[in-house]
C-alpha cells in the first residue's frame, strides 16, 4: 500500500476477521479455508455440544463478543439469536445477501472471495438457534458472478460431509440452500426479503409479530446480514475477547468500509470500528485531485450525509455517527469533493427512493414521488421559492409513517442535505437551475 | 404443445427440490429467470402460464411477481442487455456521461431496444453493488467496471460482431 502517508493507523489492523485469509491462494475454495483454520469452530461444534460448544453458550458467546448486524441497523447479533423461541418448531435461518443500499459493496467481495466463512457462520447460526435449514437470499444481479461461486463452494461443503442430514452421525442437521432474487432494493428489508422467498413480490410485513416468531412460512426465523453471518466463525474460533480487542467498547470488532466516490483509490478496506475518518481516507489514497473535502456520505445513500467539517474530526462507530447527527448504517462511505452540486446528487438520491418503493404504504408511494418532482424542477430551473419548505415537509410527513423502515430512508437525505446546503438550494431556485456548487 | 424445454423442466425441479413439501411457490423467481433466459430476455404471457401451470399455482401468483422485479421484462426487448448503473458512487465519477454515450452511440434511450432487436438498453438502472469500481455496467449479467469512455467504446465494437 505504497499510497499511504502520515500514517496512524497500523497496517496489521487491516482484513483480521471477515477478510482475514483473503490474500492466500484461491480463498474462495475450501482447501484453501481449510487450511487458514476454515471450518475448525463447526468441527469443533461437532464434536461435541456441550459447554462452551452448546446452543446456549454459542448465542452467549456472540453477546459478549459486541457483535452487531452489519446490515445497516446495527442490532446485536447475539440478543437477536436468543429471540428464538426454544421449542421443537421446525425455524429457519436466513442470510441477507440482497446487497443493494447504494454505496454498498463489500456482501458481493465476502460471496466471491470468502463463500465458506458464510456457510460456515450459517451452520453455526442454526445450530444456536435450532434451525436445521437455512436459506441464502442473493440479489438477482449477481446471478452470474457471485452466485456460481457461492454455489460451487455449498456443494464442496457438501462433498466433505459438513452438511446434511445427521452429520457424521451427531444427530445434527443442516441444510443450506442458495437463492436467487430478481431486483428489487426492499428486498433487503428482512421482510420484504422473507415474502419475496416465500415467491411473492416482497412487500414488508408488519411487525409484530417479528420474524423470530412468525418469519418463513410462519415459522421461527432469523435474518442476518452476510458480513454478520462471515464474522461468526473467527469469533467463535478465538473468542469473544479476541474480536473485541478491535473497535472500540460500544462498537467491538471490524466492519468492512465500502469507500467509493471522490478518492483516489476507492475499495473494500476491513478495519476496526472507530478508526478515525482522517485515517480511513488515507486508506483509500486521499480525495481526488488534490480536491478539498466537501462531504461525506458514512454509511449509504440512506444515512445522513455530514460537511467535511464535522466528519473530518469524527470516529467511524455507531455511536460516534450517531452524535454527529448520522449513523455508520452499511459502513458505505461515499466520499464528495468540492466543486460537486448538492442539489443534483440529492435529486439522483430521491429518484432511487421513487424509483424503489414499494407502493404500499401512501405516504412512501406518493412522497417520495413528490420529493423527486420537486427536486427535478428546481434542477431544471422551475423551482419556486416554497420548494424547500414543502420538501422538508414532504419528508417529515413520509418519516415515521410507514410500515418499513425504507420511508425514513427516503426523508433523511433530503432533511439532511437541505440542513446543511440550504443556500446551494436556493441559489439554484433564484437563478433558473444554475447550480452554486463549491 | 408445452413452450417449456425438458431443459428448463429439469431445472424448475431442482429449484422446487430446495423447499418444503407444499411451499413450490418460492420457485417462482428462478422459474422465471429459466423462462427469461431461455426465451432471449424476455417473458410472454403464453411463458408465464406454463410456469404457473407447471408449478401448479394461481396464474396471478406469476404474474405479480413478473411485475414487481426489475430483472424481469414483460415486453419484448434486445437480445443482449446493457445495464449502466448512474446512483450516486457511478454518478461522482461520471456515470451520466458513460449513459449519454452509449444512448448516442446506439441511437436509442435508456429504456429502448437498437432496431435490430440486438442491444436492450436498461431503463437508467440504480446501484448494482460495484460502488468501489464505479462507474461500472453490466453486460449480459457480467460485471464490467471501472470505465470510462474508450473501454465503452471497445466493449460495443465487441458487441457488434456478436450474434
Amino acid at each position: 500500500m505504497k499510497f499511504l502517508t502520515n500514517w496512524r493507523t497500523k497496517i496489521s489492523d487491516l482484513n483480521q476477521v471477515i477478510f482475514a485469509n483473503i490474500n492466500n491462494k484461491d480463498p474462495w475454495s475450501i482447501d484453501s479455508y481449510i487450511s487458514s483454520g476454515g471450518y475448525e469452530a463447526w468441527r469443533n461444534i461437532l464434536n461435541d455440544q456441550t459447554k462452551p460448544h452448546s446452543a446456549e453458550s454459542i448465542i452467549e458467546m456472540i453477546k459478549e463478543s459486541g457483535l452487531r448486524g452489519r446490515g445497516g441497523a446495527g442490532f446485536p447479533t447475539g440478543l437477536k439469536w436468543s429471540f428464538m423461541p426454544k421449542n421443537d418448531e421446525q425455524k429457519y435461518i436466513v442470510c441477507n445477501s440482497d446487497e443493494s443500499e447504494p454505496g454498498t459493496c463489500h456482501d458481493r467481495d465476502i460471496l466471491k472471495y470468502n463463500p465458506h466463512a458464510l456457510i460456515e457462520g450459517m451452520a453455526i447460526a442454526g445450530y444456536a438457534i435450532g434451525a436445521t435449514v437455512g436459506y441464502n437470499y442473493v440479489r438477482g444481479e449477481f446471478m452470474a458472478e457471485c452466485y456460481p461461486q457461492i454455489e460451487n463452494a455449498l456443494n464442496e461443503t457438501y462433498q466433505k460431509g459438513l452438511l446434511g442430514k445427521n452429520i457424521f452421525n451427531t444427530g445434527i442437521d443442516f441444510d443450506l440452500y442458495n437463492f436467487i432474487g430478481a431486483g428489487a432494493y426492499i428486498c433487503g428489508e428482512e421482510t420484504g426479503l422473507l415474502e419475496s422467498l416465500e415467491g411473492k413480490q416482497g412487500k414488508p410485513r408488519f411487525k409484530p409479530p417479528f420474524p423470530a416468531n412468525y418469519g418463513l412460512y410462519g415459522q421461527p426465523t432469523t435474518v442476518n446480514n452476510t458480513q454478520t453471518l462471515a464474522s461468526v466463525p473467527m469469533i467463535i474460533n478465538k473468542g469473544p475477547d479476541w474480536f473485541k480487542s478491535f473497535g472500540t467498547d460500544k462498537s467491538t470488532g471490524t466492519i468492512i468500509f465500502s469507500i467509493s466516490g471522490h478518492v483516489n483509490s476507492p475499495g473494500n478496506y476491513e478495519l476496526p470500528l472507530g478508526i478515525p475518518f482522517k485515517d480511513l481516507i488515507e486508506y483509500s489514497g486521499g480525495v481526488i485531485n488534490k480536491k478539498q473535502l466537501k462531504a461525506v456520505i458514512p454509511g449509504g445513500s440512506s444515512t445522513k450525509v455530514l460537511p467535511a467539517k464535522i466528519i473530518q474530526n469524527c470516529k467511524m462507530d455507531y455511536e460516534s455517527l450517531q452524535e454527529v447527527g448520522s449513523s455508520l448504517g452499511t459502513a458505505a462511505v461515499v466520499v464528495i469533493a468540492e466543486g460537486t452540486c448538492m442539489v443534483n446528487l440529492l435529486k439522483r438520491i430521491s429518484r432511487f427512493y421513487f424509483a424503489e418503493n414499494c407502493g404500499q404504504c401512501t405516504p412512501c408511494r406518493e412522497g417520495t414521488g413528490w420529493l423527486y418532482r420537486i427536486l427535478d424542477r428546481i434542477t431544471e430551473g422551475n423551482g419556486k421559492e416554497s420548494d424547500l419548505k414543502l420538501l422538508v415537509d414532504v419528508a417529515n410527513r413520509i418519516e415515521g409513517n410507514t410500515i418499513c423502515a425504507f420511508g425514513d430512508a427516503s426523508a433523511w437525505p433530503v432533511q439532511s442535505f437541505i440542513e446543511h446546503y440550504y443556500e446551494e438550494f436556493e441559489y439554484m431556485i433564484n437563478n433558473k437551475g444554475k447550480t452554486k456548487a463549491a | 404443445m408445452s413452450l417449456l424445454n425438458q431443459g428448463i423442466k429439469e431445472e424448475i425441479d431442482k429449484w422446487v427440490q430446495k423447499f418444503p413439501q407444499g411451499k413450490q411457490r418460492s420457485a417462482i423467481i428462478a422459474s422465471l429467470h429459466s423462462v427469461q433466459h431461455f426465451n432471449q430476455g424476455f417473458l410472454t404471457t403464453e411463458l408465464m402460464n406454463e410456469v404457473a401451470d407447471y408449478l401448479d399455482l394461481p396464474r396471478i401468483q406469476v404474474f405479480e411477481v413478473a411485475s414487481f422485479y426489475s430483472m424481469f421484462n414483460t415486453e419484448p426487448v434486445g437480445r443482449h442487455e446493457i445495464s449502466i448503473c448512474t446512483n450516486i458512487s457511478c454518478m461522482l465519477r461520471g456515470s451520466d456521461e458513460i449513459l449519454d454515450h452509449v444512448q448516442k452511440r446506439l441511437s436509442i434511450k435508456a429504456g429502448e431496444s437498437t432496431s435490430d432487436g440486438k442491444i436492450f438498453l436498461k431503463n437508467e438502472e440504480e446501484c448494482l453493488a460495484a460502488c468501489t469500481g464505479a462507474p461500472m455496467l453490466m453486460l449480459d449479467h457480467q460485471y464490467i467496471e471501472n470505465l470510462n469512455i474508450k473501454k465503452v467504446d471497445e466493449i460495443l465494437d465487441e458487441l457488434e460482431n456478436k450474434n
